[in-house]
């Protein structure tokens, strides 16, 4: 496999005082046709690698490659063949999609037809509409619309459904299966472990400027160490939960054990055999239980045990 | 290009420049206010200065008689002259009509010599001219002969009036507000929004980015100066003397060194707020010592070099040249140089320093 983008040992430190170091020594290589999903909690420096990466942003330091060309010597011919959805861009509220469609296009040599465009992000009933009147979904789904009017090779997104409702996250997901059924590569970002799992081939989990794991999502889950969770809260504040914690670490169907006072989450390669074993601990320990959830493991856990931390804090209020 | 889904893709040509232009001249039309305050309000404004200094009909002078025994001979002599309007009162209000400015002068009928008594405050403008008219009327009624025959003759003429300096000047200071705003409001609105990023993503040339901003500018602006010639032709009488070709090719000047400078302005700021205030500083010494309303003449001359280089102050000394008498280009050569030389100067410094990312 050809490939598409390839960074090695990138860094941006953001002078400062402190200066900030946003990305430190991050290496990636992903490959022609492939979705690949950057990962990270807010904060992660997942933003900061995309724009270097789409030569919006100079690196401090390290090497990054487009499509087998650097942005110094073929900037010309990269925004040719790579298409952009930024964070955050407000386009303008009294022109209506199809003009913001066309205006996109007209910056580029070769190109798919606007009102093509608008069909594949099934915005043609809101082609005639001001962008005033979209709601959030339809407005993104235009934004990659004017990545897409280049029809480039290569498209970046950077978080493309944050914010969204799931109903149009998940019809940002299908422009962007549709996108890749074509042959082409996506790199995007998103902390959505959701969105990475389900939508990406490869997924990259960034913490602190640096990949701290790489491969499929099937992998990354894997080495978990258990495909499922058990998720208990207890009666109990401490010690006891400890104990307990140990007891079931010593099962071979455990995999993984964390605790917090009250609470304890395993990962089991086996949960109908470790529950009947758990209830006997709780028992014999003499803890009473307050809560009981079964579920697959996601990148979520992955990245709790790698970091001890949650990717957000929402979802940290949530578990 | 895949070919399969897109059957006989129209072969349209698309041109950026073109996009660009058609783009911010729907975002202006579709701005009902802007619409307003770049068209309407230069007209609104020229309406209001033109009726509140429109040249007025020959102030009457208000003059007093004290009450007393020769009163009613003097108020008739007095009556005759249609300048005057006269009232009897007794001393006291007669003072104090003075004092408060409600009579020019007042006239005390005494004894044979003096005959009369003219109190009146010679700082206050329009006393003295009260003094000598009724002096004059009340000398020839007693006798007095004109030493040598004289004829008045009283005339207004267009392009002297204070309508006429006005217009042009009107005229600059629009150039300079729409391309100040229409170019450094746009802009750092376009940065704050991250659409200069978004299109510095794609392959957009920046040059087409920048003509598309000027041509839409340069198409706002010719209806706002017609309009604005148009109405003072119409209303005021206000013509323009010298050659329209000058005339067309001095305003694009104008406005082009003002988008230049419009530009410079929004070329780092980062919000709605700061690009505001720098405008406003800009804008605010041209607006007061550029010979907007009134003539540069009126400050100091240690402050002339100052007011002579700003850019509003070239292009309105150019504007009034040609209009009101009908100069030349040679005339105007030196306003011209200074403000090729701001135009040239600012979009230098502006593309040097543009930001595109916020």
């Amino acid at each position: 496999m050809p490939i598409a983008v390839r960074c090695e040992n990138l860094r941006k430190t953001y002078s400062g005082k402190p200066p900030v170091e946003a990305v430190r020594g991050l290496d990636l290589a992903v490959e022609s046709g492939e979705c690949f999903g950057v990962l990270g909690p807010n904060g992660a420096g997942k933003t900061t690698t995309i724009e270097i990466m789409e030569g919006l942003l100079p690196p401090t330091s390290g090497d990054v490659e487009i499509l087998g060309k650097r942005w110094k010597t073929a900037e010309a011919e990269l925004r040719e063949r790579i298409g952009i959805s930024l964070q955050e861009t407000r386009l303008s509220e009294k022109l209506s999609v199809s003009e913001t469609v066309t205006l996109f296009r007209s910056f580029y040599r070769g190109g798919l037809n606007p009102a093509e465009t608008i069909r594949r992000v099934s915005l043609e009933e809101k082609s005639k509409a001001w962008i005033r009147t979209l709601s959030g979904g339809q407005k993104q789904r235009l934004s990659v619309a004017c990545a897409l009017v280049g029809d480039p090779d290569l498209l970046f997104l950077d978080e493309p459904t944050t914010g969204l409702d799931p109903q149009s996250r998940r019809e940002i997901w299908q422009i962007i299966r549709e996108f890749r059924s074509r042959g082409r590569t996506v790199l995007l970002t998103t902390h959505y472990m959701d969105e990475a799992e389900r939508l990406c081939d490869r997924v990259a989990i960034v913490d602190q400027g640096q990949v701290i794991a790489l491969g499929t999502p099937r992998e990354l889950i894997a080495s978990v160490g258990g495909e499922h969770m058990i998720h208990i809260t207890v009666d109990e504040d401490g010690v006891e939960t400890g104990r307990l914690a140990d007891s079931l670490e010593s099962l071979p169907e455990v995999q993984g054990v964390r605790a917090e006072p009250s609470a304890i989450e395993c990962a089991v390669t086996q949960p109908h055999s470790v529950l009947p074993r758990l209830f006997e601990m709780l028992s014999s320990h003499d803890i009473n239980l307050t809560g009981l959830t079964t579920r697959h493991a996601s990148l979520e856990d992955v990245f709790v045990k790698l970091t001890g931390r949650h990717l957000t804090e929402q979802e940290t209020a949530q578990a | 290009m895949n070919q399969l889904h897109t059957p006989s893709p129209k072969t349209r040509r698309y041109s950026p420049l073109r996009e660009m232009v058609l783009v911010r001249l729907r975002e202006f039309y579709r701005e009902p206010e802007a619409v307003f305050w770049v068209y309407g309000f230069p007209v609104i404004m020229m309406a209001a200065l033109g009726i509140a200094f429109r040249d007025r009909p020959i102030e009457k002078i208000s003059v007093d008689v004290q009450a007393g025994s020769d009163a009613e001979q003097v108020v008739e002599v007095l009556s005759q002259e249609e300048v005057f309007e006269v009232a009897v009162h007794n001393e006291a209000v007669c003072r104090r009509r003075l004092r408060i400015g409600r009579s020019d002068l007042f006239v005390e009928v005494d004894g044979s010599s003096p005959r009369f008594r003219y109190h009146f405050d010679p700082t206050k403008p329009g006393s003295l001219v009260a003094r000598n008219a009724v002096n004059d009327v009340l000398q020839r009624d007693s006798g007095r002969e004109d030493a040598v025959a004289v004829e008045n003759v009283e005339k207004q003429e267009p392009g002297g009036r204070y309508i006429d300096f006005l217009v042009p000047g009107l005229l600059g200071m629009g150039l300079m507000g729409g391309g100040l705003w229409g170019i450094g409001f746009v802009t750092v609105d376009l940065r704050i929004r991250r659409l200069l990023k978004r299109f510095l993503a794609t392959p957009m040339r920046k040059t087409d980015f920048l003509a598309g901003l000027m041509i839409s500018r340069m198409a706002f602006m010719v209806p706002e100066v017609l309009t604005m010639l148009f109405f003072g032709w119409l209303v005021f009488g206000v013509k323009i003397e010298g050659s329209l070709l000058l005339l067309t090719a001095l305003i694009l000047l104008g406005a082009t060194m003002f988008a230049g400078i419009g530009l410079l302005v929004a070329s780092r700021a980062r919000t709605l707020e700061a690009v505001s205030g720098i405008m406003n500083l800009v804008m605010l010494p041209m607006w007061v010592m550029s010979g907007i309303f009134f003539s540069t003449d009126r400050f100091p001359d240690a402050a002339q070099p100052f007011i002579q280089a700003l850019p509003l102050t070239a292009l309105n000394d150019a504007l009034r040249a040609v209009m009101l008498e009908g100069s030349g280009p040679m005339v105007i050569a030196a306003e011209c140089m200074l403000m090729l030389a701001w135009a040239a100067g600012s979009f230098l410094l502006a593309l040097k320093w543009f930001r595109w990312d916020n």
